[in-house]
Protein backbone atom coordinates (compact mmCIF):
# COMPACT_ATOMS: atom_id res chain seq x y z
CA UNK A 1 0.00 0.00 0.00
CA UNK A 2 1.21 3.57 -0.71
CA UNK A 3 0.81 6.36 1.57
CA UNK A 4 1.93 9.74 -0.11
CA UNK A 5 1.63 13.26 1.37
CA UNK A 6 0.07 15.65 -0.32
CA UNK A 7 2.15 19.08 -0.77
CA UNK A 8 -1.29 20.89 -0.73
CA UNK A 9 -3.24 19.79 2.09
CA UNK A 10 -0.37 18.07 4.14
CA UNK A 11 -2.66 14.92 4.73
CA UNK A 12 -0.78 11.36 4.52
CA UNK A 13 -2.96 10.14 2.02
CA UNK A 14 -3.58 6.70 1.54
CA UNK A 15 -3.45 5.26 -2.03
CA UNK A 16 -7.35 4.60 -2.67
CA UNK A 17 -7.63 8.74 -1.89
CA UNK A 18 -5.56 9.15 -4.58
CA UNK A 19 -6.18 8.95 -8.59
CA UNK A 20 -2.56 7.84 -10.30
CA UNK A 21 -1.91 10.28 -13.11
CA UNK A 22 1.34 8.48 -15.01
CA UNK A 23 4.50 9.69 -15.65
CA UNK A 24 5.97 12.49 -14.93
CA UNK A 25 7.44 16.00 -16.81
CA UNK A 26 6.40 14.66 -20.22
CA UNK A 27 7.00 17.18 -22.79
CA UNK A 28 3.96 17.58 -24.92
CA UNK A 29 4.30 17.07 -28.49
CA UNK A 30 0.94 18.61 -30.59
CA UNK A 31 0.00 19.36 -33.91
CA UNK A 32 2.94 20.69 -35.54
CA UNK A 33 5.59 18.43 -34.25
CA UNK A 34 7.42 15.52 -36.00
CA UNK A 35 5.70 11.92 -36.00
CA UNK A 36 8.41 10.93 -34.42
CA UNK A 37 7.95 13.78 -31.69
CA UNK A 38 4.27 13.04 -31.25
CA UNK A 39 4.89 9.10 -31.08
CA UNK A 40 6.86 9.66 -28.49
CA UNK A 41 4.82 11.67 -26.50
CA UNK A 42 2.14 9.43 -26.64
CA UNK A 43 3.68 6.15 -26.18
CA UNK A 44 7.45 5.95 -25.15
CA UNK A 45 7.43 5.60 -21.51
CA UNK A 46 10.48 4.95 -18.77
CA UNK A 47 8.59 2.45 -17.20
CA UNK A 48 11.92 1.88 -14.59
CA UNK A 49 12.72 -0.66 -12.04
CA UNK A 50 13.90 1.74 -9.65
CA UNK A 51 13.82 5.81 -9.02
CA UNK A 52 10.45 6.82 -10.87
CA UNK A 53 8.60 9.74 -10.92
CA UNK A 54 4.82 10.12 -11.21
CA UNK A 55 1.93 12.41 -11.72
CA UNK A 56 -0.72 11.62 -8.97
CA UNK A 57 -3.77 13.41 -7.68
CA UNK A 58 -5.01 13.82 -4.61
CA UNK A 59 -8.96 12.90 -6.01
CA UNK A 60 -10.91 11.60 -2.74
CA UNK A 61 -9.08 14.94 -0.83
CA UNK A 62 -8.22 18.41 -1.55
CA UNK A 63 -8.14 17.84 -5.29
CA UNK A 64 -5.13 18.68 -6.38
CA UNK A 65 -2.84 17.46 -8.68
CA UNK A 66 0.77 16.77 -7.51
CA UNK A 67 4.36 15.05 -8.26
CA UNK A 68 5.81 11.86 -6.23
CA UNK A 69 9.43 10.59 -6.75
CA UNK A 70 9.42 7.00 -5.16
CA UNK A 71 10.78 3.63 -5.87
CA UNK A 72 8.89 1.17 -8.14
CA UNK A 73 10.71 -2.11 -6.99
CA UNK A 74 10.63 -1.02 -3.30
CA UNK A 75 7.44 1.49 -3.00
CA UNK A 76 10.19 3.46 -1.06
CA UNK A 77 9.14 7.03 -1.44
CA UNK A 78 11.64 9.95 -1.68
CA UNK A 79 9.38 12.69 -1.86
CA UNK A 80 6.21 14.60 -3.19
CA UNK A 81 6.21 18.15 -4.80
CA UNK A 82 3.65 20.18 -6.19
CA UNK A 83 2.47 20.56 -10.02
CA UNK A 84 4.05 23.54 -10.70
CA UNK A 85 7.70 22.40 -11.90
CA UNK A 86 8.86 20.60 -15.10
CA UNK A 87 11.60 19.11 -13.55
CA UNK A 88 12.10 17.50 -9.76
CA UNK A 89 13.23 19.80 -7.63
CA UNK A 90 16.81 20.02 -5.95
CA UNK A 91 15.57 18.66 -2.58
CA UNK A 92 14.20 15.77 -3.99
CA UNK A 93 16.81 14.95 -6.40
CA UNK A 94 18.96 15.32 -3.26
CA UNK A 95 17.17 12.94 -0.87
CA UNK A 96 17.23 10.52 -3.98
CA UNK A 97 20.90 10.03 -4.60
CA UNK A 98 21.20 10.06 -0.62
CA UNK A 99 19.55 6.61 -1.00
CA UNK A 100 20.05 5.84 -4.37
CA UNK A 101 23.76 7.19 -5.08
CA UNK A 102 24.22 7.41 -9.44
CA UNK A 103 20.63 7.38 -10.01
CA UNK A 104 19.64 8.73 -13.61
CA UNK A 105 15.89 9.24 -15.02
CA UNK A 106 15.65 10.75 -18.56
CA UNK A 107 18.33 13.66 -18.62
CA UNK A 108 17.90 13.61 -14.38
CA UNK A 109 20.55 12.80 -12.05
CA UNK B 1 -41.28 29.44 -5.10
CA UNK B 2 -40.24 25.79 -4.98
CA UNK B 3 -40.78 23.73 -2.21
CA UNK B 4 -37.49 22.65 -1.24
CA UNK B 5 -36.53 19.11 0.44
CA UNK B 6 -33.36 17.67 1.51
CA UNK B 7 -31.85 13.95 -0.16
CA UNK B 8 -33.63 11.86 2.32
CA UNK B 9 -35.82 14.14 4.30
CA UNK B 10 -34.64 13.68 7.48
CA UNK B 11 -34.42 9.77 7.49
CA UNK B 12 -32.96 8.48 10.77
CA UNK B 13 -31.21 5.06 11.83
CA UNK B 14 -30.40 3.84 15.34
CA UNK B 15 -27.85 1.25 15.69
CA UNK B 16 -24.56 1.51 17.69
CA UNK B 17 -24.63 5.16 16.84
CA UNK B 18 -27.77 7.10 15.82
CA UNK B 19 -27.72 8.05 11.68
CA UNK B 20 -29.10 11.27 10.89
CA UNK B 21 -30.02 13.01 7.69
CA UNK B 22 -29.61 16.31 8.51
CA UNK B 23 -31.95 18.11 6.23
CA UNK B 24 -31.79 21.07 4.22
CA UNK B 25 -28.07 23.16 5.23
CA UNK B 26 -26.83 25.97 2.98
CA UNK B 27 -23.47 25.76 1.58
CA UNK B 28 -21.86 27.75 -0.48
CA UNK B 29 -17.96 26.84 -2.31
CA UNK B 30 -15.92 30.10 -2.29
CA UNK B 31 -12.66 29.68 -4.45
CA UNK B 32 -10.21 32.17 -4.62
CA UNK B 33 -6.73 33.20 -2.66
CA UNK B 34 -7.52 32.49 0.81
CA UNK B 35 -4.96 34.76 1.65
CA UNK B 36 -6.44 38.10 0.36
CA UNK B 37 -8.69 39.90 2.33
CA UNK B 38 -12.27 40.36 0.41
CA UNK B 39 -11.89 36.47 0.18
CA UNK B 40 -11.47 35.90 4.15
CA UNK B 41 -14.12 38.73 4.61
CA UNK B 42 -16.88 37.00 1.93
CA UNK B 43 -16.47 33.93 4.02
CA UNK B 44 -16.69 35.77 7.61
CA UNK B 45 -18.94 38.34 6.95
CA UNK B 46 -21.71 35.48 5.84
CA UNK B 47 -21.03 32.74 8.45
CA UNK B 48 -19.92 34.38 11.43
CA UNK B 49 -16.82 32.15 12.17
CA UNK B 50 -13.33 33.18 11.68
CA UNK B 51 -11.59 31.82 8.90
CA UNK B 52 -10.21 27.74 9.31
CA UNK B 53 -6.71 26.70 9.31
CA UNK B 54 -5.35 24.54 6.83
CA UNK B 55 -7.58 21.17 7.36
CA UNK B 56 -9.79 23.02 9.69
CA UNK B 57 -13.38 23.72 9.97
CA UNK B 58 -15.23 26.48 12.31
CA UNK B 59 -18.73 25.60 12.25
CA UNK B 60 -20.86 26.28 14.90
CA UNK B 61 -24.69 25.35 13.95
CA UNK B 62 -25.63 25.90 10.76
CA UNK B 63 -22.77 27.97 10.05
CA UNK B 64 -19.30 28.15 9.69
CA UNK B 65 -16.01 27.77 7.28
CA UNK B 66 -14.82 24.44 6.08
CA UNK B 67 -11.05 24.85 4.48
CA UNK B 68 -11.43 22.33 1.38
CA UNK B 69 -7.98 23.44 -0.46
CA UNK B 70 -5.86 26.29 -0.88
CA UNK B 71 -8.22 27.53 -2.59
CA UNK B 72 -11.37 26.94 -1.53
CA UNK B 73 -13.29 27.11 1.07
CA UNK B 74 -16.93 25.06 2.01
CA UNK B 75 -19.14 28.29 4.03
CA UNK B 76 -22.24 27.33 5.47
CA UNK B 77 -25.19 29.08 6.38
CA UNK B 78 -28.73 28.56 6.98
CA UNK B 79 -30.59 27.05 4.12
CA UNK B 80 -32.91 30.04 3.80
CA UNK B 81 -29.81 32.15 3.84
CA UNK B 82 -27.89 30.96 0.83
CA UNK B 83 -29.14 32.77 -1.73
CA UNK B 84 -28.66 36.26 -0.33
CA UNK B 85 -25.22 34.84 1.28
CA UNK B 86 -24.01 34.57 -2.24
CA UNK B 87 -24.93 38.33 -3.37
CA UNK B 88 -23.15 39.34 -0.12
CA UNK B 89 -20.02 37.39 -0.80
CA UNK B 90 -19.95 38.48 -4.66
CA UNK B 91 -20.47 42.22 -3.43
CA UNK B 92 -17.88 42.07 -1.20
CA UNK B 93 -15.70 40.23 -3.52
CA UNK B 94 -15.68 42.89 -6.07
CA UNK B 95 -12.83 42.10 -9.25
CA UNK B 96 -10.70 39.92 -6.83
CA UNK B 97 -10.48 36.58 -8.95
CA UNK B 98 -12.42 34.10 -7.25
CA UNK B 99 -15.94 32.16 -7.10
CA UNK B 100 -18.55 32.03 -4.89
CA UNK B 101 -21.80 29.28 -6.12
CA UNK B 102 -24.47 28.14 -3.75
CA UNK B 103 -24.05 24.49 -3.71
CA UNK B 104 -27.05 23.67 -1.28
CA UNK B 105 -28.88 21.60 -3.57
CA UNK B 106 -25.76 19.84 -4.73
CA UNK B 107 -24.96 18.16 -1.53
CA UNK B 108 -26.31 16.03 1.52
CA UNK B 109 -25.94 16.34 5.37
CA UNK B 110 -25.58 13.70 7.99
CA UNK B 111 -24.63 13.61 11.53
CA UNK B 112 -23.51 10.34 13.26
CA UNK B 113 -23.33 10.81 17.02
CA UNK B 114 -23.01 8.43 20.06
CA UNK B 115 -20.03 6.98 21.51
CA UNK B 116 -19.19 4.51 18.84
CA UNK B 117 -19.04 7.05 16.36
CA UNK B 118 -15.04 6.97 15.67
CA UNK B 119 -15.67 3.12 15.16
CA UNK B 120 -18.72 3.40 12.87
CA UNK B 121 -16.79 5.99 10.59
CA UNK B 122 -13.21 4.78 10.48
CA UNK B 123 -14.97 1.51 9.09
CA UNK B 124 -15.75 3.34 5.61
CA UNK B 125 -12.63 5.77 5.24
CA UNK B 126 -8.53 5.59 4.98
CA UNK B 127 -8.38 7.92 7.70
CA UNK B 128 -6.98 7.75 11.19
CA UNK B 129 -10.00 8.47 13.78
CA UNK B 130 -8.21 7.76 17.13
CA UNK B 131 -8.83 10.83 19.54
CA UNK B 132 -5.24 11.67 18.71
CA UNK B 133 -5.24 12.07 15.17
CA UNK B 134 -8.32 13.88 14.94
CA UNK B 135 -10.83 15.39 17.15
CA UNK B 136 -13.47 19.00 17.19
CA UNK B 137 -12.02 21.53 14.85
CA UNK B 138 -10.14 19.47 12.05
CA UNK B 139 -11.72 18.93 8.49
CA UNK B 140 -11.12 15.70 6.60
CA UNK B 141 -12.01 15.36 2.72
CA UNK B 142 -11.50 11.73 1.95
CA UNK B 143 -13.96 8.87 0.72
CA UNK B 144 -16.58 7.17 1.92
CA UNK B 145 -16.44 3.52 0.64
CA UNK B 146 -16.27 4.08 -2.92
CA UNK B 147 -17.62 8.14 -3.13
CA UNK B 148 -16.44 11.30 -1.94
CA UNK B 149 -16.82 13.08 1.53
CA UNK B 150 -16.01 15.41 3.68
CA UNK B 151 -16.22 15.59 7.98
CA UNK B 152 -16.10 17.50 11.04
CA UNK B 153 -16.74 16.78 14.59
CA UNK B 154 -18.89 19.20 16.62
CA UNK B 155 -17.71 17.50 19.55
CA UNK B 156 -16.05 13.93 20.73
CA UNK B 157 -18.88 11.81 19.19
CA UNK B 158 -20.37 13.15 16.95
CA UNK B 159 -19.22 13.92 12.89
CA UNK B 160 -21.06 15.99 10.39
CA UNK B 161 -20.73 13.66 6.43
CA UNK B 162 -21.07 15.81 3.65
CA UNK B 163 -21.44 14.36 0.44
CA UNK B 164 -22.93 14.98 -2.98
CA UNK B 165 -26.57 14.41 -3.18
CA UNK B 166 -26.47 12.26 -5.66
CA UNK B 167 -25.24 8.96 -3.39
CA UNK B 168 -26.83 10.11 -0.44
CA UNK B 169 -28.79 6.95 -0.68
CA UNK B 170 -25.90 4.66 -1.07
CA UNK B 171 -24.25 6.92 1.92
CA UNK B 172 -27.21 6.41 4.10
CA UNK B 173 -26.90 2.62 3.26
CA UNK B 174 -22.97 2.49 4.18
CA UNK B 175 -23.86 4.00 7.63
CA UNK B 176 -26.61 2.08 8.83
CA UNK B 177 -24.58 -1.41 7.60
CA UNK B 178 -21.30 0.08 9.41
CA UNK B 179 -23.62 0.71 12.33
CA UNK B 180 -25.44 -2.27 12.25
CA UNK B 181 -26.24 -3.73 15.85
CA UNK B 182 -24.02 -6.62 15.67
CA UNK B 183 -21.48 -4.83 14.04
CA UNK B 184 -19.65 -3.15 17.02
CA UNK B 185 -15.82 -3.55 16.89
CA UNK B 186 -14.66 -1.65 20.13
CA UNK B 187 -11.42 -0.59 18.71
CA UNK B 188 -11.94 3.24 19.62
CA UNK B 189 -14.65 2.87 21.94
CA UNK B 190 -15.34 -0.47 24.39
CA UNK B 191 -17.71 -2.62 22.94
CA UNK B 192 -21.36 -1.54 24.46
CA UNK B 193 -19.61 1.72 25.60
ZN1 LIG C 1 -4.35 17.14 -0.81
Amino acid sequence: MLILQCPYCGIDAEETELAPGGEAHLKRHGPGSSDEDFHDYLFARENPRGVHFERWRHANGCGKWFHAARDTATLEVFGTYPAQTTEPPKEIRDAITARRPGWRWREFS
Amino acid sequence: MSDAVSALKGASFDGLVRVEECGLQGMITLRGDLSNRAVAKAATSVSGQKMPGQNRANVAGESGICWMSPDELLVLVPYSEAGAAVEKMTATLGKVHSLAVNVSDARAVFRLSGPAARDVLAKLCPVDLSPEAFGPGQFRRTRLAQVPAAFWMDDAETFRIVCFRSVAQYVFDLLKAAAHPAAAVGYHTSVGG
